[in-house]
């Protein structure tokens, strides 16, 4: 009786410990920045782009694109503050939709809620820095 | 111990008996006023209820053609209230009615039937391009747009709050919810299309309304 106990005890950290070595691979302090981030996701993006970063039709484009959130890395503080338009390509589908931006998002906001998006649904293994995100905000090209 | 057993299984058999009587003749609640009218039947005294329907409607459609009752004749119908550049609820309350769309295209016992609360912008031309990208194909789904007080009022016949109002985003206030209308024009449902459990009620409850109008 004892032993299976053991047993059972056993089986069940090591799952416990399988589910969490899943996301090792990222610093507690870039998950924080993703925890922080769902919470803004869920409020000021969810809507439009799904709770799995999946889009809706041809009106919203998913976030799921790898590859452009990573040759888009330093325009995506521009188009969270100021939003979008013009045509886009995501997922190999041509997107051209208009996007609000949500001005009222603090850079260390925008470095949270971009973490979360590349993170969750991107391939990214790192966060945004405050800093970083004030100096792409600088270079935003307004004309978008 | 066995006795025991015995018994939970016998009543958990008998649950499962009558849970699936009482569910293949559950039916949807009628909703909204009703008022008793009395009549005479070959000198008796019958009384009716007459409940609260949707009154017959014209409406633009995406096609630019009007739209009336007479489209949803012998069909069960949901209607809710959206525009096409809403930022906050419309996206999510759309991704989940085009759940039911996808899932009951070609049964021509149901349609559905969105109202742009946006008389301004929201033309036929910009419902059609909205419907198209959305992934809507066909005419089981309708946009239609119509005048501020022709729109609003029969929002007001569906129970669904909408307003004009410069303080929200988007510049329109309005609540996010689905309503089943039978062939009757009754409204037997309203459920919250922004939230994941009433949504998943409303595609359960179609299926019972469907049932019943077989
Ligand atoms: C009102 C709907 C709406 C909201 C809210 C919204 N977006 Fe978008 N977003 C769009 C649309 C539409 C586009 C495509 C614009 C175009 O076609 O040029 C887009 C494009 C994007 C893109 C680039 C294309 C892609 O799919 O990768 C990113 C990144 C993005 N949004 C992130 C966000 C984030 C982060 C938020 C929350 C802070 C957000 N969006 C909120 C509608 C929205």
């Amino acid at each position: 009786m004892i032993r299976r106990y053991f047993f059972a005890c056993i089986s069940l950290v090591s799952i416990l410990y399988f589910l969490f070595s899943c996301n090792t691979d990222l610093s507690v302090e870039t998950m924080q920045y993703a925890t922080n981030g769902q919470k803004l996701y869920v409020t000021h993006c969810q809507n439009c782009h799904g709770a799995k970063g999946e889009g809706l039709g041809k009106l919203y484009p998913p976030l799921t694109d790898v590859h452009f959130l990573q040759e888009n890395r330093s325009q995506l503080a521009c188009i969270v503050k100021n939003g979008m338009s013009g045509e886009i390509k995501v997922n190999n589908t041509l997107y051209n939709q208009q996007m609000p931006g949500v001005p009222q998002l603090s850079a260390v906001d925008i470095a949270y809620v971009l973490t979360y998006v590349t993170t969750y649904f991107g391939d990214s293994k790192t966060h945004f820095k405050k800093e970083e995100i004030e100096e792409f905000l600088k270079n935003c090209n307004t004309q978008r | 111990m066995k006795k025991y057993f015995g018994g939970a299984l016998a009543a958990l058999i008998s649950s499962v008996i009558l849970y699936s009587c009482s569910s293949s003749e559950k039916k949807l609640p009628i909703y909204g006023e009703r008022n008793p009218i009395e009549r005479e039947v070959d000198g008796k005294k019958v009384i009716d209820t007459v409940y609260h329907t949707i009154p017959n409607f014209s409406f633009l459609n995406q096609d630019s053609t009007a739209l009336t009752q007479d489209f949803f004749n012998g069909k069960i119908y949901v209607a809710n209230f959206f525009f096409t550049h809403c930022p906050s609820i419309c996206p999510t309350m759309q991704r989940n009615l085009l759940k039911a769309y996808e899932k009951y295209k070609g049964n021509d016992k149901i349609a559905f039937l969105s109202h742009s609360i946006d008389f301004k912008y929201d033309q036929p031309s910009v419902l059609k391009d909205y419907a198209n990208k959305l992934g809507v194909d066909n005419d089981q789904w309708q946009f239609v747009t119509g005048s501020k007080a022709d729109i609003y009022g029969i929002a007001e016949k569906y129970m669904v709050y909408t307003k004009e109002d410069a303080n929200v985003p988007g510049g329109y206030d309005h609540q996010g919810y689905l309503v089943i209308i039978d062939p009757e024009k009754r409204i037997r449902g309203a459920y919250d299309g922004t939230n994941e459990e009433q949504v998943n009620q409303f595609l359960k409850d179609l299926d019972v309304i469907l049932a019943e109008y077989k």
